[in-house]
């Protein structure tokens, strides 16, 4: 399979395992009579433990990628592997159960249940993965208050802010235990403060060895990375280490200084 | 996910939408309500009539001026001004005629006013001649039927209702009194218990006098209806035939013979068809309030298809989107017809005080099916389309 990209893409991870890993993706969409190509051929590996950021301008298939390793997608050609295993022929319950046990999902806009508490809307995955009451409670318990939200619990997603709802969304990502949380650009809704927050958490899960992708068009966000591959019109255009990596943690500081200079 | 977990995610959802949830059900609410209550007149009414036709006896044969058999054709309506009416001479005829152990009674009807001291009210008499006790039965709670010698003379005697009774003369006994009959004198010899309704109406605000005396206060000669009563209900057809042979020649075919039973037979048809458009009516009610709960489930499914992505985006299976909204719909549905049968139920109880009711096995169970064959149908449809589509396409939903 020949690569058009600058650099090499999909090489092993020097010994590390390989948690998920898209051979020849290709996804075209019709609209109409005329067929959009959103992925033309994309060949990526991520590593057990490792953070990466998928960049790109709008339209460039950067979320269309994250959907299909997501399994939320099917690729129209090639295939994906989620610890080895070959997902993309899968029936749409198998994969159901696959995006449950394995792959955690942060959204830009997001994406709680309405008029729901923050604890229910963490046991949500829980409740398909057939987790007894008590159980689940006591788990999403538990990966609330790894978010810092342990005394938001019956909280409704309107009586949060935007940074805690996206807390409450990165706790019902990682409630499940996966191997890997995927995020879309998760910052995007989000005010500076907040923005940086949802950051350190994400570097936080990551230092305890959950591989998280960070789907995003903004430079900064994307160097909290360790790794950032850039995608171009449904290509991968470079991928590349992060030489010097953004830790939010180090940047809180300064950001609330930021934003209250501008706010004066 | 088990049934447990399906039934309190249903709940949840039902019970974070209360107010379109108790708007879906109040389609189902007032659709079930409305069969039942409207059945139940229909289905109360039939029984009341055929059951105080039943009453009379099965020997009972009624005469009518004018044609009212099938495929008659010709002459008046029923009691139209071309029918010619009969006399009671007519009646005489025939009780010479059909022998002595037969008992006939020419029968009129007609309004009138009574008062008694400052009490005035307004009724109708019903008058026969000494046989009309023995025919048309009554309970006498004090007093006594006329007899033939008050029939011979039109003496103005007065049998009482027990509405008329207890309007007239509250807790006393109205036997020897005298009261004002269309501005005559008249004395009370007897009243009778109260019987219910019955094909003439109420039948206790009734009064009951001789025919002639009936004649004068009204001014009419006129006898719309003999009634005959066999001796034995064996004889009733054979004296079916002996009338015709007795009114063909002075009435052509402008008389009908009916007996109890098909008597009963008309009624029963006219009171059942009755009750089918009854039925009908509320049916579409029902219908009306079916497409209410598709319309609601169809938006409610649609405006929560981003909810469907989330839950399949956390691992949700196609069997646990589709078993979340049929429970939703079954919930509905069946809460609503619940309600919606306590509510006619109900309805059908307070209104027994004017109407007759009966509620119907058959309309709980037809209304019930429906609403709940609809709200789970329209519930269903849209969720199953929705539980198949790709989990991006749901979360990408505006």
């Amino acid at each position: 399979m020949t690569n058009e990209t600058a650099s090499p893409t999909g090489g092993p991870c020097d010994g590390a395992r390989v948690v998920l890993e898209a051979r020849g993706v290709k996804k075209c969409y019709h609209l109409g009579d005329t067929e959009v190509h959103a992925l033309r051929g994309v060949d990526l590996s991520i590593c057990d433990g490792e953070m990466l950021s998928l960049m790109g301008p709008s339209g460039s298939g950067k979320s269309t990628l994250m959907h299909i390793i997501g399994l939320l997608d099917r690729p129209s050609e090639g295939t994906v592997a989620v610890e080895g295993e070959e997902v993309s022929r899968m029936a749409p319950n198998d994969l159901a159960a696959v995006r449950n046990r394995r792959i955690g999902f942060v959204f830009q806009s997001f994406n709680l249940l309405a008029r729901t508490t923050a604890l229910a809307n963490v046991e949500l995955p829980l409740v398909y993965a057939g987790v007894s009451g008590s159980e689940r409670s006591r788990r999403a318990r538990a990966a609330l208050e790894r978010v810092g939200l342990g005394d938001r619990l019956s909280h409704l997603p309107n009586q949060l802010s935007g940074g805690q709802q996206q807390r409450v969304a990165i706790a019902r990502a990682l409630v499940t235990e996966p191997s890997i949380v995927l995020a879309d650009e998760p910052t995007g809704n989000l005010d500076s403060v907040s923005g940086v927050e949802v950051m350190e958490i994400l570097q936080q899960l990551n230092e305890h060895g959950i591989t998280v992708v960070i789907v995003t068009h903004d430079d900064i966000v994307a160097r909290h990375a360790q790794r950032i591959v850039r995608i171009r019109d449904g290509l991968i255009h470079c991928d590349e280490s992060v030489t010097e990596r953004v830790m939010a943690a180090g940047r809180k500081d300064e950001v609330l200084e930021m934003s209250r200079g501008s706010q004066a | 996910m088990n049934l447990v977990e399906s039934l309190r995610i249903a709940l949840r959802a039902l019970n974070a939408n209360k107010v379109r949830s108790a708007l879906t059900m109040l389609g189902v609410i007032i659709g079930v309500a409305a069969v039942i209550l409207l059945v139940a007149i229909g289905t109360g009414v039939q029984d009341e009539i055929t059951g105080s036709i039943e009453g009379l006896g099965s020997n009972l044969i009624f005469v009518f001026a004018g044609n009212f058999e099938e495929g008659g054709g010709g002459g008046g309506g029923p009691g139209g001004l071309s029918t010619k009416q009969f006399s009671i001479d007519d009646a005489e005829l025939l009780q010479r005629r059909l022998g002595a152990e037969h008992a006939v009674v020419p029968v009129i009807q007609g309004p009138l006013s009574l008062r008694v001291g400052n009490r005035t009210m307004r009724t109708t008499v019903a008058a026969g001649n000494e046989n009309a006790g023995d025919v048309f039965g009554g309970d006498y709670l004090g007093g006594r039927a006329y007899r033939r010698s008050e029939v011979s003379a039109s003496a103005r005697v007065i049998v009482l209702g027990a509405t008329v009774r207890d309007r007239l003369f509250p807790n006393q006994d109205p036997v020897g009194e005298t009261m004002s009959v269309n501005g005559q004198r008249f004395t009370v010899i007897g009243h009778v218990a109260a019987q219910g309704g019955s094909l003439t109406g109420d039948q206790d605000n009734q009064v009951y006098m001789p025919i002639t005396t009936a004649q004068r206060l009204i001014g009419t000669t006129d006898v719309g209806l003999i009634a005959v009563k066999a001796a034995d209900a064996d004889d009733v057809e054979l004296l079916q035939r002996r009338i015709r042979q007795v009114f063909t020649p002075r009435f052509g075919e402008e008389f009908s013979v009916f007996s109890q039973e098909q008597t009963l037979g008309i009624f029963n048809q006219i009171l059942g068809t009755l009750t089918f458009m009854l039925a009908g009516i509320a049916g579409i009610s029902l219908l009306v309030g079916g497409i209410g709960i598709m319309n609601i489930m169809l938006v409610s499914v649609s405006e929560r298809t981003r909810e469907i992505g989330i839950r399949k985006a956390v691992g949700a299976r196609t069997y646990d989107i589709m078993s979340q909204f049929v429970i939703e719909a079954v919930m509905l549905s069946v809460v609503g017809g619940a309600v919606g049968i306590a509510l006619g139920a109900l309805g059908a109880s307070v209104l027994t005080q004017w109407v007759p009711t009966e509620v119907t096995a058959w309309a709980v169970a037809l209304a019930f099916a429906f609403s709940a064959g609809v709200g789970i149908f329209f519930g269903v449809y849209p969720a199953y389309r929705a539980s198949r589509l790709d989990p991006i396409e749901a979360l990408r939903y505006e």
